[in-house]
């Protein structure tokens, strides 16, 4: 049956099965990937049907499952890998912006790096420190990666089959809390493109932008503000490398307002990016300034506090009525 | 001697003394070093190194020659590239000068289908994979960060981040693996690299995969100003140990045991035994780069002492004394030595400054909206005052 109803992680699962299945060169990579099937159960079952061969539990070494990714990748293979949690990227930051993003322009195009590195990422399940992190402003700083974050189950499949297919290493951000939220996923659809927004509510009062955990939020959002009387549009993002302003623009241009909301810290963000390049784009059409929600620039806080710290419906709401005010 | 030399060196002042001893006992019969060719030039009988020995024992006399031949191309094709740095052609350079051996005995222990992962002071291993050496002249010029295609020659890009590169490596030994290849792997770093965690994760990849892959450290004894015993509290390649697959300590200015020890893992990888990390003791005669200035931290009695093993002038000797080696083959090798030279200079002078556009190109693979955005722009620009660009190039390919 193409049309299934899946959760988010079961989505990615079916997905990584699809490519394991269809090109003998792709590889699973990571801690507890195999047996276990990861600490999100994300890659559960795989190692059974495709082997060790294929689905490889690594040594607990970060640098070490990218750095022999890159070699794996030299050698012809497709490797997806998977770090654990958002905060344990770090021992293969190095790796991944020094190695993985330069090595095809080092080489003057000769050689591809078709690494995908997954990252569960974001806060609200409660979790210890380095477990709830949203890093993907330091990748998508960095050329030569590609950064996204499905919002959706149908996304999660079918971005997870672009990733794999691009010749270009991906930063695939997976929005942990969202892992279990099921939606329906066409497995015989023809998806859009990978790095294009995609409107996910129409409105004509004012365009929230975001991705991943956010997208649902800004959909409740709009519903609360429905109820209100203003009529909200939500676009989700997906891709935060490259960014698809032209979406972007062209829903302000509709709307004249504009709020960002992400969980990474406001500071330098994502949401900073599209502020700037939107008040260039959209200066004569903007009825306010671009606002942004986001996180604090403090370290992520521990989970009683969290709430405080991510933005949640009247957050959103509250600088919703901020832009409407000007 | 090497844990006599590491804990006498924590007492900076005495480490030239401790130099000179270890100078008194490597070679024959000392159970850490594998050495088969002296520094006096005669050839070391050492039954414990037998197994070694063996890769070699029928090498000719023309082999010889040429694995003289390249060392002393190497060398000549090092110092017209020091000197091209000196002149201002260079922005920098990594100079080679006293490790000669220990690359052309590795480098020319690889076959065709094996692949070479260097840093990016391999010039002379380059040479052995038949690179044209002026290609490695690029990102020292700054026209390119990197600039030949790695699968011409199996030879992969310099990489600057010391010790990523065996990673890479130990990966690509894990694909080899998978493809079923009898193929190797071979990765270089240094003695500071082995301080790197990177190092330490390719070897527990390694092991655990048995991956065809040998680690092949220089310890040139000092990574910039830091000497080995700021790295180190046991000998390199006791390292292995630990890991589980061997570990072997070879007298790094001998080219003969560099080839026969490398050989020697290499098949070992190739018959699907795994891993085995080489340390060839060797010396940096030179800087570290032409940025440093190796006075301000090493004695000149210790590189004094490390001339005395040069690895090309022991070859010589051996040549001299114990083939037909004749002199006039020496003078053809000046002449062919002094030709490189002027043809790395004058390729290195004529290499022209890369297009403006080719910032833009092969950031990605599959493009990328940004850039294409960016790159519209930067042509906007430039076509936005078109009469002066156009001087410009003209200029530019008259100088050229």
């Amino acid at each position: 049956m193409a049309v299934q109803k899946l959760p988010l992680a079961k989505a990615i699962n079916e997905s990584l099965r699809t490519a394991l299945d269809t090109d003998p060169k792709v590889l699973i990579m990571g801690e507890d990937v195999g047996k276990l099937g990861g600490v999100f159960r994300v890659t559960d079952g795989l190692q059974k049907d495709f082997g060790e061969d294929r689905v490889i539990d690594t040594p607990l070494a970060e640098s070490g499952i990218v750095g022999t990714a890159i070699g794996l990748a030299l050698r012809g293979y497709r490797p997806v890998v998977e770090i654990q949690f958002d905060g344990f990227v770090f021992p293969a930051y190095d790796q991944i912006v020094t190695q993985l993003a330069k090595m095809h322009a080092r080489a003057l195009g000769k050689i591809k790096l078709p690494v995908v590195v997954r990252i569960p990422y974001g806060g609200g399940i409660g979790a210890v420190e380095h477990h709830s992190e949203s890093p993907e402003a330091l990748f998508a700083h960095v050329a030569g990666l590609k950064v996204v974050s499905p919002s959706n189950s149908s996304d999660a499949y079918w971005m997870m089959q672009q990733a794999i297919q691009s010749d270009d290493p991906v930063i695939f951000f997976e929005p942990k809390r969202r892992y279990w939220d099921k939606g329906e996923v066409d497995t015989e659809a023809i998806p859009g493109p990978l790095h294009g927004a995609r409107t996910v509510r129409e409105g004509t009062d004012l365009t929230l932008v975001a991705y991943g955990p956010m997208v649902k939020v800004c959909l409740e959002v709009a519903a609360a503000a429905q109820e209100e009387g203003k009529s909200l549009e939500v676009v989700d993002l997906r891709s935060m490398s490259p960014i698809d302003f032209d979406a972007v623009q062209k829903s302000v241009e509709k709307t004249r307002r504009l709020v960002v909301v992400h969980e990474a810290p406001v500071f330098l963000g994502t949401g900073a990016e599209i502020a700037a390049r939107i008040t260039e784009r959209c200066f004569y059409h903007l009825e306010a300034p671009v606002l942004r929600v986001g996180g604090y620039h403090v370290p992520y806080p521990p989970a009683r506090l969290e709430d405080e710290y991510l933005p949640g419906l009247d957050r959103v709401l509250d600088a919703v009525d901020r832009s409407l005010a000007y | 001697m090497t844990v006599d030399s590491t804990a006498a060196a924590r007492t900076p002042r005495k480490r030239t003394a401790a130099k000179k001893s270890a100078k008194k006992s490597p070679g024959a019969g000392a159970p850490d070093l594998v050495q088969l060719l002296s520094p006096e030039g005669r050839r070391v009988e050492d039954p414990a190194h037998a197994e070694y020995a063996a890769f070699v024992e029928d090498i000719t006399a023309d082999e010889l020659r040429g694995l003289y031949r390249d060392m002393v191309l190497t060398r000549r094709f090092d110092a017209e590239a020091t000197s091209l740095q000196r002149q201002g052609e260079l922005g920098l350079w990594a100079s080679l000068l006293g490790q000669e051996a220990a690359q052309i005995g590795s480098g020319r222990a690889t076959r065709d289908d094996d692949y070479v992962f260097p840093t990016y002071r391999e010039h002379g291993v380059a040479w052995c994979r038949g690179v044209d050496p002026t290609n490695l002249l690029g990102m020292f010029r700054g026209v390119n960060n990197g600039g030949w295609d790695p699968n011409s020659n199996n030879f992969h890009l310099y990489t600057i981040v010391i010790g990523s590169q065996t990673l890479h490596a130990t990966g690509y030994a894990m694909g080899v693996a998978k493809d079923g290849a009898d193929s190797a792997v071979i990765a270089y770093f240094g003695d500071g690299a082995s301080s790197q965690g990177d190092v330490a994760e390719s070897f527990t990849f390694s092991a655990v995969y048995n991956a065809p892959v040998v680690f092949f450290c220089q310890n040139n004894q000092w990574a910039i100003s830091e000497p080995t015993e700021k790295q180190t509290r046991v000998p390199l390649y006791q390292r292995a140990q630990g890991y589980g697959f061997p570990g072997v300590r070879v007298d790094g200015n001998d080219v003969l045991a560099c080839l026969a020890v490398t050989k020697w893992a290499l098949e070992r990888a190739r018959r699907g035994e795994g891993p085995t990390l080489v340390e060839a003791f060797t010396y940096r005669m030179g800087a570290h780069t032409t940025s440093d200035d190796p006075s301000k931290y090493r004695a000149d009695e210790e590189r004094e002492a490390w001339e005395a093993k040069d690895p090309i002038l022991r070859l010589r000797t051996y040549l001299e004394s114990e083939t037909d080696t004749d002199e006039g083959y020496f003078a053809e090798l000046e002449a062919e030595s002094e030709a490189l030279g002027l043809r790395v200079r004058e390729v290195v002078r004529a290499m022209p400054d890369p297009d403006r556009m080719a910032i833009f190109e092969n950031a990605y693979a599959d493009g990328h909206a940004l850039v294409d955005e960016e790159r519209a722009q930067f042509a906007a620009y430039q076509a936005s005052f078109t009469t002066e660009s156009d001087s410009d190039s003209v200029a530019g390919s008259g100088g050229n």
